[in-house]
């Protein structure tokens, strides 16, 4: 082969390596939906489960999938003290490596919830590995320790004895953590090679429980998302620098999700803005009391909004107005943020029972496949594969 | 440039960078592990530690006693740094086949003037690499220095005082649920081996297990509409007379004794002094100690809440409504010789919602270790 044609076969592979991975929570746009994927619509244990781990310790933390490696966090001990990373290959399930770490922040949790609560980020090289306990952990995908820092040491009125679960994100060499609680309640942006804070800014002192998402504008601008209680503000990722900010109710659960210059809030049901750009406000295209999400985020896909509550009814809305096409009655309560793979939508409830939706002109039940376990976190997807996470196993679900 | 004086300027160059290379010391395990120490709080000595942390995870599974001597116990960030190289070189010295040095690391483990968590570390790679090692190691650890390990000889102690119950030896069975209750210091182990004393007939005294002050002076209600009494100071925190009045939220209000008889030393506030809401009430409890001493005052509190001794703020938490649990707030402090004064400010918000009306707490004295720390003018039970 010549050596044009090796860099575009390599560039290929790189691309298509890239694309096949789920780098954080609700994949690598933090949008919920996998792209060209064929996942099978029922499994039992003997059938499209390539393969079932146990893990070491509790966590609602989602698993994330870099380069063929599936990486999950867990917490275990008397106080959930124990932080564990782990690594496992993708295709066999075989464990590659684990590193534990002792928490530094506050451990306690509600019951239902673990320290293992955040999803991890990475940026392909490496893995940000965050904790309940704010703890921030960077290793490269061999499982080298890069550096540890620990936020709530750092700050140690920094916790919720409920629980914290915020996911971090990472863009233009920074990560962004949220650490937002009644105590010393911040957002961090921390230089990804080396550990250091690049900016820090205080927030509300008010629990928080959604993610940070990262967007660029028309300028090109890195800027960070984030959401509270109270509304949106919008940051620039490398100074930190507040450009706009939008007030309105907006839960402290389910976090944003965007598509191009619309951002999609969990305000007033959902209210949809559309960035201008620079420092200028968003301006509101609608707003509709009917998409409430419950503690999963909403999803947008293929002109269409989703939205899960808690008790399980699922909405279908048309992207340019908010008209509700339909809505679906799932069984079971809600937490887990679900996944949209190839024209259905995968929703997990708590007690496991994963049920697949076709998403045709009305939202069909077309089968439920049950895990047998708690599940609170969102599955990740890639290379045709779903990877689901209860508070003692990890699955593989796939036809291949 | 001619060549000749090209080739010279090359070779100097050559020169110069060999000599360079050669001159520039390599950094040694213990200057690599001094640098990791130098770790501090907000990226402090990142820099500096990172290119360190990666030599000292170069390094051979022989290194690892002197590796986990750098675990002082003092940085609990730095302690997290090395367990991150420790963990990379036992796992992949144990996945390419190679042994670990198990004889080093047991003397490691046996010597307690190693920090806790360095040898909790290597208890963790013995036994990963020699399971049966365990049974001969964990008795001996029933009274250990480190918590963690403790933790495992006691788990132990219970599954044979379970034994001994379960084959009618209740003479057997009692004695190591007792001693299991002894060492314990993990909530759910103290729990297990109470229940199975009182199961087999025995007492256990909780209370007093675990250091909860039970009789205290209390006083309210204070104003705390919108939260805003946290930091008043109101008459309490400027001196305690426990004969006086004070003008409260809702008219006078005066010192009330109050005596707890609840196993884990919770004080209900709303049984004890009415329901109010955005209130503040203080809790005061004399202490008379043998001698003076270091000590923790451990909270368990619904509510915000502020801890003194002897006039010293321990600390301050404005946190409402986020749980309540044994030991969730910890002050250091130290106790005097004779009369000791622990003042508690307990401060309950206007929250209508039904899971944000408790207003209650709970407060023990112990070592850091947890073990109880008993006043002389305790009452006796």
């Amino acid at each position: 082969m010549s050596g044009y044609l090796k860099t575009i076969a390599l560039a290929a592979l790189v691309i298509m390596s890239s694309g096949a991975d789920w780098k954080q929570f609700r994949g690598s746009a933090a949008n919920s939906v996998a792209e060209q994927t064929q996942l099978p619509l029922s499994w039992t244990d003997s059938e499209n489960v390539a393969w079932k781990v146990d893990l070491p310790g509790r966590g609602p933390s989602s698993p994330i999938v870099v380069d063929g490696n599936v990486i999950v966090t867990a917490s275990s001990g008397q106080d959930q003290e124990r932080l564990h990373v782990l690594c496992f290959d993708a295709a066999t399930g075989q464990k590659r490596w684990e590193r534990q770490f002792w928490a530094t922040g506050r451990t306690r949790t509600h019951p239902s919830s673990a320290n293992a609560a955040p999803t991890p980020a990475s940026d392909g090289k490496n893995i940000y590995a965050f904790f309940s306990s704010n703890d921030l952990i960077c290793l490269d995908v061999d499982g080298n320790l890069k550096w540890f820092r620990g936020l709530a040491h750092d700050f140690p009125k920094a916790g919720n004895d409920i629980g914290m679960s915020s996911s971090p994100t990472f863009t233009a060499d920074t990560v962004i953590v949220q650490v937002e609680n009644q105590g010393e309640s911040f957002v961090s942006a921390i230089n990804s090679e080396t550990g250091e804070t690049r900016w820090r800014i205080q927030r509300p002192k008010r629990a928080n429980w959604s993610s940070p998402v990262t967007i660029t504008d028309a300028a090109d601008t890195p800027i960070v998302l984030l959401k509270s209680d109270d509304g949106l503000d919008a940051h620039h990722v490398v100074t930190g620098e507040k450009l706009w900010n939008f007030e309105g109710e907006a839960g402290g659960i389910p976090s944003i999700v965007t598509a191009g210059d619309r951002i999609y809030l969990p305000s007033e049901g959902l209210t949809v803005l559309q960035a201008a750009g620079g420092k200028q406000e968003p301006e509101i295209l609608w707003s509709s009391p009917r998409l409430r999400p419950g503690p999963a985020s909403p999803i947008i896909h293929d002109n269409r909004v989703f939205a899960i509550n808690r008790s399980g009814v699922v909405t279908c809305a048309n992207l340019e107005d908010g008209e509700v096409e339909w809505q679906l009655r799932l069984k079971g309560s809600f937490w887990a943020t679900p996944i949209l793979a190839n024209g259905y939508l995968y929703c997990i409830n708590d007690a496991g029972s994963a049920q697949v939706v076709s998403l045709g002109d009305k939202g069909e039940l077309i089968g439920t496949s049950e895990f047998g376990e708690t599940i609170q976190s969102s599955p990740a997807v890639a290379d045709n594969a779903m990877f689901v996470r209860s508070d003692k196993s990890l699955w593989k679900v796939s036809s291949q | 440039m001619p060549t000749l004086l090209r080739m010279v300027s090359m070779a100097i160059a050559v020169a110069l960078l060999c000599n360079t290379a050669i001159a520039e010391p390599s950094t040694s395990l213990e200057e690599a592990l001094q640098t990791v120490q130098q770790i501090g709080p907000k990226g402090q000595g990142h820099q500096a530690a990172i290119p360190a942390l990666q030599i000292v995870s170069q390094q051979k599974a022989e290194d690892l006693p002197n590796i986990l001597a750098g675990m002082k116990g003092n940085n609990v960030l730095a302690d997290n740094w090395i367990r991150g190289a420790v963990d990379a070189i036992a796992e992949k010295t144990l996945q390419s086949g190679a042994s670990l040095p198990l004889t080093e690391l047991e003397e490691f483990l046996n010597d307690t003037s190693n920090s806790p968590r360095s040898r909790r570390l290597a208890f963790e790679w013995i036994i990963q690499a020699d399971p049966e090692a365990r049974n001969r190691i964990v008795p001996g650890l029933i009274d250990d220095p480190s918590l963690e390990l403790r933790r495992e000889a006691v788990s132990d102690r219970l599954q044979q005082a379970e034994t001994a119950h379960a084959e009618d030896k209740k003479d057997a069975a009692i004695a190591m649920y007792r001693s299991s209750l002894d060492a314990a210091r993990d909530v759910d182990q103290i729990e297990t081996a109470t229940e199975k004393l009182r199961e087999l007939g025995e007492s256990v005294n909780l209370r007093e297990h675990f250091g909860f002050i039970t009789d205290w002076y209390l006083i309210a209600p204070f104003d705390n509409t919108d939260q805003s009494g946290f930091d008043k100071a109101y008459p309490p925190e400027k001196s305690i007379e426990l004969d006086e009045n004070y003008e409260g939220k809702e008219g006078t209000v005066s010192w009330q004794q109050h005596r707890t008889d609840n196993e884990y030393g919770l004080v209900n506030l709303n049984d004890a002094l009415g329901k109010h809401k955005g209130a503040i009430a203080y809790a005061v409890a004399y202490f008379e100690s043998e001698s003076a001493r270091p000590i923790d005052l451990r909270l368990g509190c619904i509510n915000a809440n502020k801890i003194w001794l002897n006039g010293q703020e321990l600390t301050a938490n404005h946190v409402y409504h986020a749980g309540r649990g044994i030991d969730q707030y910890v002050g250091t402090g130290q106790l005097k010789k004779g009369t000791n004064v622990i003042l508690l400010k307990i401060c309950q918000n206007e929250q209508t919602e039904s899971w944000a009306q408790d207003w209650e707490f709970q407060l023990r004295v112990c070592d850091g270790l947890g073990t109880a720390v008993l006043a002389t003018n305790r009452p006796r039970e």
